[in-house]
């Protein structure tokens, strides 16, 4: 009996008898594994800094957002939900613990000034409940109170990165900013959340829910977006049905319209986002198996060359007794062989390639390799390796023995 | 020793087809050989010689008449068990030596024993037991490229030894090697012949056939003659 260990040794002894066509017949699968986890370390990377943002959610908080499928937004229609939805929830539903709005100011991006400075950054308008909902806190000063909106105050907390862009004092409390025109006094920094996906979280301004609808201009009605968190995480469920009935009623929908909101906890935010990830990797993934065929044609295409070129080597096993078993276990061996090595080399490759585009681009967090996709790499690349190795290898253990031998 | 030849080719003929052209390598051979008989097929180069000896050590196949070996019909036999016949009852040297390019002459000779299943360690004693009786005790890591010819053949002949098989068979053994090592070589065989070996020369050279105690004529594809050799019958009725 041919052992498997006979035949991985004397494979390893042909790839390493051949390092540069061994490593040339390898790119394929070395570049394919590589593409996999490198683009896998980085999702998954991305996606575990993700997931952590939205842990601080917990399990007890909703978001309620206007919705519209595409279809009905290319048809023209509008969806918002509204200040007078927000009083609505917070006067006819209950079991909330805290409420409030998010309304952003203006465009994404609004002019801010300090002392003929200028930038651009996010505005936002919320109440005091804010700070919880949204797990934003200051680190100096306050947080926007109620006596804010009371009193029609002008105040602001301002993310670090502010500070920084308009080169405020280290300590910028009772400075004041321009934003769109009007002045506000800083009274809070918030606490720094660092960059995810390109995105700065601190390039932000938080001002009084009132003093954001009053920049609003009153021509339109905002689509603001609600969050909220209920007394007891076991009553999620009839909170939100309790605020569908309201919204609905608020929208004028009639039974049988579907609803024009999306009222949706930690967990469905996070299954969202997940599920855009795992569709760029299925899509991603489909482009490297096509990049790993490439590669096993590429093994197929030298196994064939190898045989052709071993013929006279085949010829001479053959007279000493190797069945066509031998044979066919070497030769698909020496394929797998090379193609599992070249998924080693890809796999160290891919990771390294994560880990460097992950210290180079502040927005990807720590790459990072989970165990499916190196054995999804490793099979993967075995399995080419066999499927490839076998025609090349069934065709030297068809050969006759003594053309074989004859074989110049 | 029994009666029984160790092998019988009956009305054995070879035919080559190429397109329009025939080609009778053999024809109507018949021929017994016995345990420890030391033959020679000799015949001008094209006579069939190989032919022939690649017929009776299972790596070709005639298109006519019956080989039977050690009492069973070749043909009855499928790839495996032709195989195991090349395995352990045939050990076959050839004029170009044919050794593994890539292997030192350890490996070369532990090869066929990798195919009975033998472990490493014992494959790694008896293959360097073999070189040690050819005389290449002190070159067991040397590749094919750094011997010489006879030491290539002397590797070639522990490889065919080394499974201890019933026949060996040489292809012209001597026909790349110079007078003197092939005098070494033939010397090697008179010694296994002496041990108890069956073994088949084939050549064209009647100093070779010389050694032999029976030698077999071919020409063009039949055997036209079939002496012992006067000289030899009597060194070995002196054994
Ligand atoms: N594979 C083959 N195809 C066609 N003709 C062959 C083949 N092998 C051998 N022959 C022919 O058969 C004849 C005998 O060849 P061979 O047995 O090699 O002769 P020898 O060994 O006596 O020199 C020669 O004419 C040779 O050309
Ligand atoms: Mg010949």
């Amino acid at each position: 009996m041919y052992t498997l260990i006979e035949s991985l040794n004397s494979a390893l002894q042909a790839v390493v008898a051949h390092k540069l066509r061994s490593v040339l017949t390898m790119l394929g699968i070395i570049i394919g594994v590589m593409a996999v986890i490198a683009v896998v370390s980085l999702i998954q990377g991305f996606s575990n800094s993700v997931t952590s943002e939205f842990k601080g959610l917990g399990a007890d908080s909703l978001t309620i957002q206007s919705y519209l499928p595409r279809k009905q937004r290319l048809a023209g229609k509008i969806a918002k939900v509204t200040p007078d939805d927000l009083l609505a929830i917070q006067h006819e539903v209950t079991g909330i613990s805290s409420l409030s709005p998010i309304l952003p100011v203006g465009r994404f991006f609004n002019p801010v000034r300090y002392h003929g400075r200028s930038t651009t950054s996010r505005v936002i308008g919320t109440t005091p409940a804010g700070a919880l909902n949204n797990g934003t806190y200051p680190d100096h000063g306050r947080f926007i109170v109620p006596s804010d909106d009371l009193r029609h105050r002008h105040v602001a907390v301002i993310g670090v990165t502010l500070i920084n862009k308009l080169h405020l004092p280290a300590d910028p409390l009772g400075q004041f900013l321009q934003i769109s025109g009007d002045w506000f006094k800083i009274v809070g920094v918030l606490h720094a959340r660092g960059q995810i996906f390109g995105f700065d979280q601190d390039n932000e301004v938080i001002v009084p829910y009132g003093a954001a609808l009053s920049m609003q201009g009153g021509a339109a009605v905002p689509d603001i977006a609600i969050q909220l968190k209920v007394n007891d995480p076991r009553q999620i469920d009839a909170v939100t049905a309790r605020i569908t009935q309201v919204l609905r009623r608020q929208h004028h929908l009639k039974s049988g319209q579907d609803d024009d909101f999306k009222v949706q906890t930690a967990s469905e935010l996070l299954g969202s986002f997940t599920s855009v990830l795992n569709a760029i990797t299925l899509i991603l993934g489909g482009i490297v198996a096509i990049s790993l065929l490439v590669g096993g044609i590429g093994i197929m295409n030298i196994m064939l060359v190898s045989v052709t070129e071993r013929t006279r080597e085949i010829g001479i096993i053959k007279s000493l007794g190797a069945r066509r078993r031998d044979i066919l276990l070497q030769f698909l061996i020496e394929a797998v062989t090379l193609s599992v090595i070249g998924g080693i080399i890809g796999v160290l490759f891919g990771y390294g390639i994560g880990v460097l585009a992950a210290h180079a681009v502040p927005a990807f967090r720590a790459a990072y390799v989970p165990w499916w996709a190196v054995l999804l790499a490793f099979g993967f690349s075995a399995t080419v390796g066999v499927i490839f190795g076998i025609a090349p290898a069934a065709k030297a253990a068809a050969l006759d023995p003594i053309e074989a031998l004859r074989y110049e | 020793m029994s009666d029984a030849p160790l092998l019988e080719l009956r009305q054995v003929s070879k035919r080559y087809v190429m397109g329009d052209n025939i080609l009778d390598a053999l024809k109507d051979v018949n021929l017994k050989i016995a345990h420890n008989e030391y033959v020679a097929f000799i015949g001008p180069s094209g006579s069939g010689k190989s032919t022939l000896m690649n017929i009776v050590g299972c790596l070709d196949r005639p298109t006519g008449g019956e080989y039977i070996l050690n009492g069973t019909p070749v043909a009855q036999l499928d790839d495996n068990a032709l195989a195991h016949i090349r395995n352990r009852e045939i050990g076959f040297i050839f004029q170009n030596f044919n050794l593994l390019g890539r292997a030192n002459a350890l490996h070369n000779v532990m090869q066929p024993l990798i195919y009975r299943g033998i472990a490493l360690g014992e494959r790694r004693r008896l293959a360097s037991q073999a070189l040690q009786n050819v005389g290449l005790g002190e070159r067991l890591h040397h590749l094919p490229n750094q011997l010489s010819g006879g030491q290539r053949q002397r590797v070639a002949i522990a490889r065919a030894l080394v499974g201890k098989p019933s026949i060996l068979l040489a292809d012209e053994p001597t026909g790349n090697l110079d007078s003197s090592t092939s005098k070494d070589v033939m010397a090697m065989f008179d010694t296994l012949y002496r041990d108890g070996h069956t073994i088949i020369v084939v050549t064209h050279d009647p100093n070779i056939a010389e050694h032999c105690q029976r030698v077999i004529h071919i020409m063009d594809g039949r055997i036209v003659s079939d002496k012992l050799n006067g000289k030899r019958r009597e060194a070995r009725a002196g054994v």
